[in-house]
C-alpha cells in the first residue's frame, strides 16, 4: 500500500514538474484574422479550423497541458487587431497569435507581441517588412511575402515580353509592398513602370481605375490587392474590353478561393504564384481532402500554413519542454518544417520559412477535370530564390 | 489633346460616364429608401440586404431552375417585395407606434440575420453571374469603350426611377399613399385600407431594392457583403436629397455618383470618403438636405 502510494506521489509530482513549464498550465494560441470582409474566405474561419486541425493531429496535449485555439475578426483594422491581441495577452493567457491577414494589422500586433515577449507567426499578410525592418526576436513569417509574389508572378510576365506596367494598387502597407518589390524585379528585368493608382481597401467598382490603366498604354495591369479587391477588378477588366484591347492582366497575389469565385471561364490563363496548391502530391491531397469536409471548400495557401504554423509552434514547445518564448523562439529557428505545407525547409535568423513558392497557371475550362481542379504548376521556386537574402531584409537581428 | 485641370478631356468624358452608371445604383436603391421613409417613416436599414437578396435571387434561380436574367429581372422583385411584405405585416408594423429608432434597430438586425445566414450558407467570397448574352460585348465611344450591360443599367435604372416617381406623385394610388401617411385615420374612414397600403409600400421598397441587386449581379461578385458595402453610401445620397424627398434622392444619387467619379480622377485615395465630406457639409449648410423641406 504505501509503495502504491508513494508511486502515485511521485508521478503526480512529475506531472507537476512538467506542468511547471508550461504558463497558466495551458497552451492557447489565437487565430486574428479579417472573418467578415474582403479577405474572410481566403483565411478567415477556415484558418480556425485548420488550427484545430494541427492540434487535433498533433495530439491535443503538449508537455500534459492541454491546447486551446480561439479565434477573432479584426475587421482589417490595426486598432481592433491590437486591442484584441492587447487583450488576448493581458487577461485571457493566449501564449502565441498567428494568421494576421492583412499586412496593416499584422505590424501592429508584431509590434505588440515584441514588446510582451510573445510569439507571432504571420500566414496571412505579406508585407516583407515583417521581417525587415519590424522582426522581432519572437517574430515568424510563413507562407509567402510579397518578394516572393514578385520573383514569381511578376518575373514570369515580364519572360511573356509584358515589359510596361501599370498597377492598381491597394492603399495600404501589403499594397505598397507589393508594387514596390515588383516594380524592382520588373525594372531588373529590363521592363518599365508607366504608373499606378490607388485604390481604397474593399472597393467594389474598379471601372475608373481600369480606364486611367487602359489610358496608360501600358501591357500590364499589375493587380496589386488582393481577396475580393482582386476578384472585382479581374471581372471589371473583362467587362471593360481590357484584354480585348491587347492589355494584359497580372493578378500578383491570387489565392484558389478567387479563382472558385471568378469561374476558370474569366480567370483562365492567369499566372499565379503560391506557396501551396492541394492538388501537389499524396501528403497534400490527403490533408485538403479532410479540410474539405470539415469547410466545404480546398483550403488555401493561408489554411494550410496556419495549419503548419501550429503544428511547428507545438512540436518546438515540446522540444523546448516549455512555452517560454525565448526558448521556442530558438527551437522554431534551429528546427526545419517538415510537414504538408514545409517539407524539410528552415527558418531564417529574420524569422522567415524559407518554403518553396509554385509557379502556377490557371487551366482552361476544357483542361480542368473537375471541380477545384485549377492550376498547372509550371516551376518550384526554391525559397532561397524567392526569398529576400535575409542579411539584405534590415531586420535588425540579422546585421 | 484638349486638357482640364490637367487631365485629358477624353479621360474626363470616361470617369463622367462610369459616374453615371454608378449613380445608378446610387439613384435606384435610395429611391427605395426614400419610399420607404418617406410613407412609412421607417429607416430601413435592411435595405442593403434586400439587395443583396435579389441578386442571390438571381444566381439561385439561374442555378436552381434554370432561369436566365429576364425572369430574374421580374421573378426578384417579387419574391423579395413578398419577403418583404410578410415582415412588414408579422414585425415590423408592430413598431409603428413606437419611436422610429425601433425601427431602425429592428431593420438593422434583420438585416445582420440575413447576412450571416448567407454568409454561413455561400461563404463571403463572392459568386460569378454572367450577364445577359445579348448584353455582352460593348461599343467603343471614341473617349472609352462601354460595356452594353452598363448601358443598359443607366437606361433601365432611369426608366424605373421616373416610373416610380410618377406613380408616387402622379396618380390616384400615389395621392392615397401619401395621404395615408399625413392622415391615416381619416384616410380609413374614407373605406380604405390602410395597413394593407403601408405593406405594400414596404414591398415596393424591398422589391425595389432586389431589382437593384438583380442589375448589379453581372457587374459585381453576387456575394453576402454586397448590401453592407454600399448601403452606407445610400445612406448618405438620401441623406444630402432631403430624406423622403422621392425627386431629391433620384438626383442625388446621379449627382454623387458623379462627384465620385471625378474624385477617382483626381485624387483616387479619397474617393470613398468624397460622399460623406459632402453629407456633412450639405448637412452644415442645408440641415433638410438639398431638395427636402424645411421641418
Amino acid at each position: 500500500m504505501k509503495k502504491i502510494l508513494m508511486t502515485v506521489g511521485a508521478g503526480a509530482l512529475m506531472a507537476s514538474a512538467a506542468h511547471a513549464e508550461i504558463s497558466d498550465n495551458v497552451v492557447k494560441i489565437g487565430i486574428l484574422n479579417d472573418q467578415s470582409g474582403p479577405y474572410s474566405a481566403l483565411g478567415g474561419v477556415g484558418s480556425v479550423d485548420a488550427a484545430r486541425m494541427a492540434v487535433e493531429d498533433f495530439g491535443g496535449t503538449v508537455q500534459g497541458a492541454p491546447i486551446e485555439i480561439v479565434g477573432a475578426d479584426h475587421q482589417n483594422k490595426a486598432d481592433v487587431g491590437a486591442t484584441i491581441a492587447r487583450q488576448w495577452y493581458d487577461t485571457e493567457k493566449v501564449d502565441a497569435i498567428m494568421d494576421l491577414t492583412t499586412s496593416s494589422v499584422a505590424l501592429a500586433v508584431q509590434a505588440l507581441s515584441g514588446e510582451k515577449g510573445k510569439i507571432d507567426i504571420v500566414t496571412g499578410g505579406g508585407t516583407t517588412e515583417l521581417t525587415g525592418k519590424a522582426c522581432t526576436p519572437y517574430s515568424f513569417h510563413w507562407a509567402y511575402d510579397t518578394h516572393a509574389l514578385a520573383v514569381g508572378t511578376g518575373e514570369q510576365v515580364v519572360k511573356q515580353g509584358g515589359d510596361s506596367w501599370f498597377f492598381l494598387t491597394a492603399d495600404y502597407a501589403f499594397g505598397y509592398s507589393l508594387e514596390e518589390n515588383t516594380s524592382k524585379t520588373v525594372e531588373a528585368a529590363g521592363g518599365k513602370v508607366l504608373g499606378s493608382v490607388r485604390h481604397p481597401l474593399n472597393n467594389t467598382d474598379y471601372s475608373a481605375f481600369l480606364l486611367q490603366a487602359q489610358a496608360s498604354g501600358a501591357k500590364v495591369i499589375g493587380l496589386a490587392s488582393a481577396g475580393l479587391d482582386t476578384q472585382n477588378a479581374i471581372k471589371q477588366a473583362a467587362e471593360f474590353g481590357i484584354t480585348q484591347g491587347g492589355q494584359s492582366l497580372a493578378g500578383l497575389l491570387l489565392f484558389i478561393t478567387d479563382v472558385h469565385g471568378l469561374g476558370l471561364q474569366t480567370a483562365q490563363g492567369l499566372y499565379l504564384t503560391e506557396g501551396f496548391y492541394w492538388d501537389r502530391d499524396d501528403q497534400s491531397r490527403e490533408f485538403a481532402t479532410r479540410f474539405k469536409e470539415r469547410n466545404g471548400g480546398m483550403p488555401s495557401m493561408i489554411h494550410a500554413s496556419t495549419y503548419s504554423a501550429v503544428l511547428q509552434y507545438l512540436k518546438a514547445i515540446d522540444a523546448a519542454g516549455g512555452d517560454d518564448s525565448t526558448a521556442v523562439a530558438a527551437k522554431l529557428k534551429e528546427m526545419p518544417v517538415d510537414d504538408v505545407f514545409g517539407r524539410g525547409v528552415k527558418v531564417a535568423a529574420n524569422g522567415r520559412l524559407m518554403n518553396t513558392q509554385y509557379l502556377m497557371q490557371v487551366k482552361t475550362p476544357e483542361e480542368s477535370t473537375g471541380e477545384w481542379d485549377y492550376f498547372k504548376i509550371l516551376a518550384e521556386i526554391p525559397g532561397e530564390e524567392a526569398y529576400m537574402d535575409p542579411a539584405q531584409s534590415g531586420c535588425p537581428l540579422v546585421q | 489633346m484638349p486638357m482640364i485641370f490637367g487631365i485629358p478631356v477624353q479621360a474626363l468624358m470616361g470617369q463622367l460616364l462610369v459616374g453615371l452608371i454608378n449613380g445608378s445604383f446610387y439613384a435606384l436603391l435610395s429611391l427605395g429608401l426614400a419610399v420607404i421613409f418617406g410613407l412609412l417613416r421607417v429607416i430601413n436599414f435592411a435595405h442593403g440586404a434586400q439587395y443583396m437578396l435579389g441578386a442571390f435571387v438571381a444566381l439561385l434561380v439561374q442555378t436552381w431552375l434554370g432561369l436566365n436574367y429576364w425572369f430574374a429581372l421580374i421573378l426578384a422583385p417579387l419574391i423579395v417585395g413578398a419577403f418583404g411584405a410578410l415582415v412588414e405585416r408579422s414585425m415590423l408594423s408592430r413598431l409603428y407606434k413606437l419611436d422610429h429608432l425601433y425601427g431602425l434597430l429592428f431593420t438593422f438586425g434583420l438585416a445582420l440575420t440575413l447576412e450571416g445566414l448567407f454568409r454561413w450558407q455561400f461563404g463571403a467570397s463572392g459568386q460569378p453571374y454572367a450577364p445577359p448574352p445579348a448584353l455582352t460585348g460593348g461599343v467603343n465611344l471614341g473617349f472609352m469603350f462601354l460595356p452594353l450591360y452598363r448601358g443598359w443599367v443607366v437606361v433601365a435604372s432611369l426608366v424605373i426611377c421616373l416610373a416610380v416617381w410618377a406613380l408616387i406623385e402622379k396618380t390616384r394610388l400615389g395621392a392615397t399613399l401619401r395621404a395615408a401617411t399625413e392622415n391615416p385615420v381619416m384616410v380609413q374612414s374614407f373605406g380604405i385600407n390602410v395597413p394593407m397600403l403601408l405593406t405594400l409600400t414596404y414591398a415596393l421598397g424591398a422589391g425595389l431594392a432586389a431589382l437593384a441587386g438583380v442589375l448589379a449581379a453581372p457587374i459585381y461578385q453576387v456575394s453576402p457583403l454586397m448590401g453592407s458595402n454600399i448601403i452606407i453610401v445610400v445612406f448618405a445620397v438620401v441623406v444630402v436629397g432631403g430624406m423622403g424627398s422621392i425627386m431629391g434622392a433620384i438626383v442625388t444619387g446621379y449627382l454623387l455618383g458623379i462627384a465620385e467619379g471625378l474624385t477617382k480622377v483626381f485624387y483616387p485615395e479619397a474617393s470613398n470618403i468624397v460622399i460623406f465630406v459632402i453629407m456633412a457639409i450639405v448637412l452644415i449648410l442645408r440641415p433638410a438636405g438639398l431638395f427636402g423641406k424645411e421641418a
